[in-house]
């Protein structure tokens, strides 16, 4: 165990290197300028800044100390958001992102059990069809495209929740839904697999013999052990929530990481791309690695060691 | 009665019957190929093959539908902009007539505008006609996703050949290669790559690729490190077959299901990451259309001028399900044991 473990972190250290590296020199081969209003700036004024952000340093040196400060958790600082520094931007930002990403992850992940359950305990009847009918639907439908025809329906035309704005919990529940959608397709399909396998295994046969009720024998016994790997769709999960939660944010105008993001991707700011990459690069790096320690801890039967077959 | 039938029923009228060791090889039915086995369990797939079908036709009308029209996808038409669909024909059943809600009354702009021309999609905020861009637009998407789909194919499935196969320390340094990699999430990479290269076509398609072939690579690993301690692997070293024989001749067919399959399901992803991409403003640039630009453009307006969102929302939807369910069929087809 703690040979893999510690494996594992070298390895999530070098992936994370690399892609701070690799997002440095991107960034440093971007056409267009940081500033705002360079047309209107003189020269030495463009050089006054350029030497106050460190830009005129020759591009090793540039590396050197960028790398240096991100080990200690400084992303440097914003060129276009009144000089703030990026790693207080982001956290500024994370409340918003990180409560619809956790109510979608609750609400998706709870949604596809029952679905999953529902599909597998009335195998090929209307409910497994309508079932798998909403996971292809989840699967397949951007989250954009969901996200829309949400406000427009449910927004625009309905009136009942508001269209795009970030006030109270009310505002959350469209974004959350159209978050959610992804999560409720991979858990549905996941947990109607797992189940129809162990639907079948000796130990529920030996249950149904005893005498026990189909829904004992559904809840007490199957779903516990079918719930044990939808751990490891948790890490694709927040993959899938993270990448939606872009343009999510930017449809319902929501003031989190995903918004600023793509904000900065057109206004061309450096510091914050690079910072929001790392970041993001981080969090999906560490889940992975949790969500592999979590596994071998409750299903020993999964040997950690290798992880080449994982 | 039955002694009367004993006594008609002479003795030549028997054959002594002969056991003939050959007939017990003899196949009856016809031999089955692995592709028309799968083939015949495919097509017991109703929605494998509905989904087959209208991409088919989706793919034709990607082909043909911008020419259909009479209007080119990208003339711009000052005095015609946000036309609301209008189908000749359909338009007497009250959709599709050209009628659009303007501050709660039903007003057709066709007549108010005296446009005598029917544009099936409508037209855009600057007047181009919208069918010929939603099936110009499906063209692009496409060919991206298929591109897309193809180069990972051939990188994904050479990488995986050869690690597995090596086997040993080429093995293991391509899959440290293949793990770092694995670790960097793949839209930050595609984004990236894009703010660098000029947003196209290639450059799309490029970026995509960079770790999109990663998937495909473990796949047809562990098939190769399954399948080449098999005795057919054996018995053709044994006979001499040189490693390149072995590969292609006796493991890439035996992949074949598994690298369909993989692909199925990259063109999809595809799909997706471009209209992405392309939503959040930096895939293919204007005046280029494909379908997430679409999306992009109608979401502008969508509010007081719909269709120009719904009708390259369907397109795209409908395109991605018919993959995913296509894919699923082929899944089971292939290999019925891995249902999932």
């Amino acid at each position: 165990m703690v040979k893999y473990l510690s494996q594992r972190i070298i390895y999530l250290l070098i992936t994370l290197f690399l892609i701070s590296s690799f997002t440095f020199f991107l960034m440093k081969f971007l056409p267009g300028t940081p500033f705002r209003n360079q047309q209107k700036l003189s020269p030495e004024q463009i050089h006054i800044l350029n030497e106050k952000y460190g830009l005129n340093d020759p591009v090793p040196v540039q590396y050197v100390k960028y790398m240096g400060k991100l080990a200690q958790g400084d992303l440097g600082i914003s060129f276009q958001f009144d000089n703030q520094s990026v790693t207080h931007l982001i956290l500024n930002r994370m409340g918003p992102s990180l409560q619809l990403g956790i109510q979608a992850m609750i609400l998706g992940t709870l949604i596809g059990i029952i679905l999953g359950m529902l599909a597998a305990m009335f195998q090929n009847s209307w409910i497994d069809y309508g079932s798998t009918l909403i996971a292809i639907l989840g699967v397949s439908i951007p989250s954009f495209v969901f996200a829309a025809a949400l406000q427009y329906f449910v927004g625009v035309k309905l009136q009942w929740l508001p269209v795009a704005s970030w006030d109270g919990f009310s505002s959350t529940i469209l974004p959350t839904i159209a978050l959610a959608i992804g999560p409720v397709a991979t858990a549905a399909r996941f947990i109607r697999t797992e189940l129809v396998d162990v639907l079948s295994s000796d130990y529920i046969v030996l249950a149904k013999a005893k005498g026990n009720s189909y829904r004992d024998i559904a809840f007490k016994h199957a779903l516990r052990n079918a719930l044990i790997p939808l751990i490891t769709v948790l890490g694709p999960t927040t993959a899938a929530i993270l990448t939606g939660s872009m343009v999510i944010e930017q449809i319902f105008s929501i003031p989190g990481i995903g918004e600023q993001f793509v904000k900065s991707i057109q206004m061309n700011d450096y510091p914050i791309i690079m910072g929001t990459t790392i970041f993001y690069s981080f969090v999906l790096v560490v889940c992975t690695l949790i969500v592999d320690i979590l596994y071998g801890i409750i299903d020993p039967r999964i040997r950690l060691a290798g992880g080449n077959n994982s | 009665m039955s002694t009367s039938t004993n006594e008609t029923i002479s003795k030549d009228m028997f054959e002594l019957v002969e056991v003939n060791h050959e007939d017990a090889d003899v196949i009856e039915k016809p031999q089955l190929s692995f592709m028309q086995d799968a083939w015949l369990r495919l097509r017991k797939n109703k929605a494998a093959i509905a989904s087959l079908i209208i991409l088919i036709l989706l793919i034709i009308m990607a082909a043909i539908g911008p020419s259909l029209s009479k209007y080119d996808p990208y003339t711009q038409d000052s005095s015609r902009i946000n036309l609301p669909p209008r189908i000749p024909g359909i338009e007497k059943l009250g959709i599709f007539d050209g009628t659009q809600e303007i501050a709660g009354k039903k007003v057709n702009v066709y007549e108010q505008k005296h446009i005598k021309d029917y544009y099936w999609f409508g037209t855009d905020s600057l007047g181009r006609d919208l069918f010929s861009r939603v099936w110009q637009g499906t063209r692009v998407s496409l060919y991206i996703a298929f591109l897309a789909a193809l180069i990972d194919m051939v990188i994904g499935v050479t990488y995986g050949l050869i690690s597995g196969y090596k086997g040993g320390q080429v093995d293991n340094v391509m899959q440290r290669i293949v793990e770092i990699l694995y670790g960097v999430p793949n839209l930050i990479v595609v984004i990236l790559m894009l703010l660098i290269f000029a947003p196209g076509i290639l450059s799309i398609t490029v970026a995509m690729v960079t770790t999109g072939w990663l998937g495909m690579s473990r796949v047809v690993r562990g098939q190769v490190l399954k399948l080449k301690n098999m005795e057919y692997v054996l018995a053709a070293k044994t006979l001499g077959a040189s490693n390149t024989r072995i590969l292609f001749k006796h493991l890439l067919p035996n992949l074949a299901g598994v690298i369909i399959i993989n692909t199925m399901f990259t063109i999809p992803t595809a799909i997706f990451f471009e209209a992405f991409l392309s939503f959040i403003g930096i895939g293919l640039q204007a005046p280029k259309a494909s379908l997430g630009t679409l999306i992009q453009d109608g979401y502008q307006t969508f509010q007081f001028l719909p269709f120009q969102l719904w009708i390259p929302a369907a397109v795209i939807c409908i395109l991605l399900i018919a993959f995913n369910l296509l894919g699923d069929g082929l899944r089971d087809a292939f290999d019925p044991k891995m249902r999932d």
